[in-house]
């Protein structure tokens, strides 16, 4: 068969269209620029304000200093407010985690009379507005004469936590291949070593999950703590009550210590995840 | 050998510490709530102290004089979901479908933000919005805004910060929701002769639908009830219900309007969700 | 009962077992008996009831009527735990967060048993993957993860080896490998292999006997030889294999055999072969078993004539013929390309013989589609 082809030629794309489709490829990734910086705007300006030599006020720029940094607890009661919000968080997180997963068990697990109303009863929480979550149960307080405070706020934290570490712990457990217990059972596994060998450990990282959620839910908190903690500072009220004067820029090196150890050990939990599945 | 527990009584035997819990502490508050709205304060008593009148006129009253803010509210909450559905459907969908191996590295940094304080975050808007700010002085400088007008203590700061601040809850549904599509449904639909608009009008979006009305209602349902972000970033001329509530807890003390007003809040989200979830046609939210 | 069911060996024996849910049968009034040393075979359409019979001897479901003895003792009711029988599971199932090692040593050490080292190692150089103990399943390919979920299950030396669809995620060629493979395991290890399966050649290759299931009954049992040469019903004769099933009216005897009248011409097939209950009946043959040979040649045996050559199709091996007949049926003929002789074409005239012993007879009021249906399952193979 004769060949009348002619050297391979490199197709050429017309210039205009070679510019819409370099836009149309890379318009998104321009956007995602532009979405990112405007997410972290605040961050920045939290961390940078960090560094001021501000004394009481921290609205202008006076100076870069390390001694916040070095001297975290300098403004009063800020280590106090922020004490309170981690030991609330502790506890809150213990209690919402371990109710919230038997419930999510228990639904997923099981096919029960009352099922769905379960999931409703779930939800209901998280569709409610918190303002009225918090002033509802400062009411139930006032009538049974509880004082606001502590353990009032821990209470009203572990509630509004409960319905997410549910919703996240039974994702996983949907996710889990029932064939796993099953086999696991074949081979001579009772329920309760089948439960404690098989089922825990694949669904552990979706109650560490829950876990970080609730802690993260429960430290950020402000409107419900807001109406249940009385005299009690957390680290948001302080945030706020301080607000009118100018807040500490401590508060700015304990918000940018957050977000490090937060960004830490998340990126961290990927990791681990990737270094499991190689 | 192990024991066996029957197996009817497990179910409920996981369930009852936490549906205690949540009966105590949120089913019954709710319910005295809605006795409490319906209280009177006694006649020559003290603050705080009421009777139970079956007033329902308190539902009517805290309604008329507090239409305004009910309006604010929904207005408000209604603009910043739109907003935030905005801003963050390009974000998920670039994530999801444009970010190859970063993909895991791009959703840290959607959530990393909000690791910091959201009070924290608030008042940084704040400042840079404000006065003192490096914005509002260049843009007055070029001309640009008035010398009287402000970014803070307006109805606009008020809105953005709620955008800024719920955009969490509107990306990770979003992004859920994507995530899920199968790209050979969209090679599907150019090789039908779909171009890329029609095809994102007629395949993406509808595929995604799920995750918009998700984030739809984790936005509108917490903004609806927010004060902070009014209390924060507005003036009195943008008081929200929000801020109505908790003043009528703190500053002046009077729990049954407060408490007819979370209900009517509460009745107003309820009734718009099931019209919303009935129109969008999606049932399985939890 | 005072007998430990841990401890229970020999046959198996399923009697009369029915797994209903509501008003569906998926297993209805089963009874069987699995030889103990043997390599038995379920199969059967999906949907037919042999997993749910698989996992009612398992012990993962429990039969709504009837009783499971393994040798004498009654295991019916007993946890999957309590019975001696593993089970292969069709996507193996292996622990992710456990290495290969801990997987396989799973049973062993539920059931305390001491060298544990030893009897993983020894299972590892049996399946020929002893390097890969301190992987993790997610890092293994498919057919090694195939032969760790048998090591697993094999190292506890069960009365009874369960083998759920387990070559099913295999490419074709791994899969042959593997039905040799395991055939040699269960002779080498002497343990009673219960394989479940909808590939009829699958089951042909390694049982030693076959029970055909169909909506929740047992069809036909008994070895490939028997199934495939000669069915008892549609079912069976279009589910293994392929068959022509061409409907006769039985017009007398003639020694052993019977005459058969198809549509005017006559065959005759052996009296004992014939499942037929009146004197209707389809007569049943094999496309490998049919000759063809041009219009007006001389030609022995069971005769019909003419038929017209519809299509050819070459498959290197073999040709297939689509003949059709005068009555309007179209036979299909497998002619082995052995002679070197051209193949016919389109449109010849023809005529199809066959060696009547190889006919088989079945009911005239059977559904002739019975098994012909294509499973989308199988399309992939």
């Amino acid at each position: 068969m004769s060949s009348k082809i002619k050297d391979a030629t490199i197709p050429t794309i017309p210039f205009k269209a070679r510019l819409s489709r370099w836009f149309g490829r890379n318009l998104l990734r321009i956007y995602m620029i532009f979405g990112f910086t405007y997410l972290f705007i605040p961050v920045a300006y939290t961390f940078a304000f960090s560094f001021n030599d501000s004394g009481k006020s921290n609205l202008i720029w006076k100076g870069f200093t390390l001694n916040n940094w070095k001297n975290p607890c300098g403004a009063p009661q800020i280590c106090n407010a922020l004490g309170n919000s981690i030991k609330i968080g502790l506890l809150a997180t213990t209690f919402a985690t371990i109710l919230g997963t038997m419930i999510a068990f228990a639904i997923a697990r099981y096919h029960f009379k009352g099922r769905s109303s379960s999931n409703l009863l779930i939800f209901l929480p998280m569709a409610t507005p918190e303002i009225v979550l918090g002033a509802s149960l400062l009411s139930l307080f006032l009538v049974f004469k509880i004082n606001p405070g502590f353990w009032p706020t821990v209470i009203a934290h572990v509630m509004f936590c409960i319905s997410f570490v549910v919703v996240t712990v039974k994702a996983r457990i949907a996710s889990l291949d029932p064939r796993l217990e099953q086999a696991a059972m074949d081979l001579y596994a009772n329920e309760l070593e089948t439960f404690r060998r098989v089922t825990l450990p694949l669904v552990a990282p979706g109650i560490a999950g829950a876990a970080l959620l609730a802690f993260s839910l429960s430290f950020d908190d402000f409107i419900i703590t807001n109406f249940n903690s009385g005299t009690l500072i957390t680290f948001p009220k302080f945030v706020y009550v301080a607000a009118a004067r100018g807040i500490p820029a401590q508060a700015n090196v304990i918000g940018s210590s957050m977000f490090f150890l937060a960004l830490t050990i998340v990126i961290a939990g990927q990791l681990v995840n990737r270094k499991k599945t190689r | 050998m192990s024991i066996t527990l029957p197996k009817v009584r497990v179910p409920y035997l996981l369930l009852f510490p936490g549906f205690a819990f949540l009966f105590t502490f949120f089913i019954l508050p709710i319910a005295n709530l809605a006795q409490t709205s319906t209280q009177t304060p006694i006649a020559g008593g003290d603050t705080g102290q009421y009777e139970q009148t079956f007033a329902f006129s308190n539902y009517i009253n805290a309604f008329l004089d507090n239409r305004d803010q009910f309006a604010r509210s929904f207005v408000y909450a209604t603009l910043a979901t739109i907003f935030a559905l905005a801003i963050a459907y390009p974000l998920a969908y670039a994530i999801a479908f444009k970010s190859g191996k970063f993909k895991n590295i791009l959703l840290v940094l959607v959530v990393a933000p909000f690791f910091t304080s959201f009070l924290l975050r608030t008042i940084a808007w704040k400042q840079i919005l404000g006065e003192e700010g490096f914005l509002v002085p260049t843009l007055r400088n070029l001309h640009l805004m008035g010398q009287q007008t402000t970014i803070t203590s307006t109805a606009v700061a008020v809105v953005a910060g709620m955008t800024y601040n719920f955009l969490p809850f509107m990306t990770l549904p979003l992004y859920a929701s994507l995530e899920r599509i199968d790209p050979r449904t969209i090679e599907a639909s150019g090789d039908l002769y779909a171009n890329g608009i029609t095809t994102f009008r007629r395949v993406t979006v509808p595929l995604s639908m799920p995750g918009v009305v998700a984030g739809t209602l984790l936005t509108f349902i917490p903004a609806a009830g927010d004060y902070v972000n009014a209390s924060i970033l507005g003036s009195p001329n943008t008081k929200m219900i929000g801020n109505v509530i908790e003043s009528r807890y703190f500053k002046i003390v009077d729990y049954p309007t407060a408490a007819a007003l979370s209900f009517t809040l509460m009745a107003a989200i309820l009734i718009l969700v099931t019209l919303y979830i009935r129109k969008a046609g999606t049932e399985e939210l939890v | 009962m005072a007998i430990d069911p841990i401890e229970a060996r020999g046959d198996l024996r399923l009697t009369r077992i029915t797994k209903s849910y509501g008003d569906f049968k998926a297993v209805d009034d089963l009874t069987l008996t699995i030889p103990k040393g043997s390599f038995f075979a379920l199969l059967g359409p999906s949907g037919c009831g042999k997993t749910t019979t698989l996992r009612m001897v398992a012990g993962l479901e429990e039969p709504t009527v009837g009783s499971i003895h393994l040798g004498d003792t009654d295991i019916t009711t007993t946890r999957p735990y309590q019975r001696p029988i593993n089970t292969v599971f069709q996507n193996y199932a292996l622990f992710p967060h456990l290495t290969i090692f801990e997987n396989i040593a799973f049973g062993l050490r539920r059931r305390g048993v001491k060298d544990v080292k030893e009897q993983v190692e020894k299972v590892l150089n049996l399946v020929e993957l002893p390097h890969l103990a301190g992987r993790k399943p997610t890092q293994l390919s498919g057919g090694q993860q195939q032969r760790i979920a048998l090591a697993r299950a094999i190292v506890n030396r069960p009365a009874l080896l369960l083998l759920d669809e387990p070559l099913g995620a295999l490419d074709l060629k791994l899969r042959r490998q593997m039905q040799i493979e395991l055939k040699w395991i269960q002779r080498e290890v002497g343990l009673t292999f219960v394989h479940v399966t909808h590939d009829q050649e699958e089951a042909m290759t390694m049982a030693d006997t076959i029970a055909v299931m169909n909506e929740g009954k047992i069809e036909q049992m008994g070895s490939p030889a028997d199934l495939y040469d000669d069915p008892e019903t549609a079912f069976v004769a279009n589910f293994l294999g392929q068959s022509n099933l061409i409907k006769g009216k039985i017009e007398g005897n003639d020694g052993d055999n019977l005459v058969i009248d198809i549509f005017g011409q006559k065959i005759s097939m052996p009296k004992a072969r014939s499942h037929a209950v009146d004197n209707s009946l389809y007569a049943g043959i094999r496309p490998e078993k049919f000759r063809i040979t041009r219009a007006g040649s001389d030609v022995r045996g069971n005769v019909l004539n003419g038929g017209r050559i519809e299509d050819v199709s070459y498959i290197g091996v073999s040709t297939q013929y689509v003949v059709a007949m005068p009555w309007g049926q179209e036979l299909m003929v497998f002619e082995q390309n052995d002679d070197g002789v051209p193949p016919f074409n389109k449109g010849e005239e023809v005529i199809i013989s066959w060696e009547p012993s190889f006919t088989f007879g079945l009911r005239g009021d059977e559904d002739i589609e019975a098994g012909t249906e294509v499973n989308p399952e199988q399309l992939d193979e």
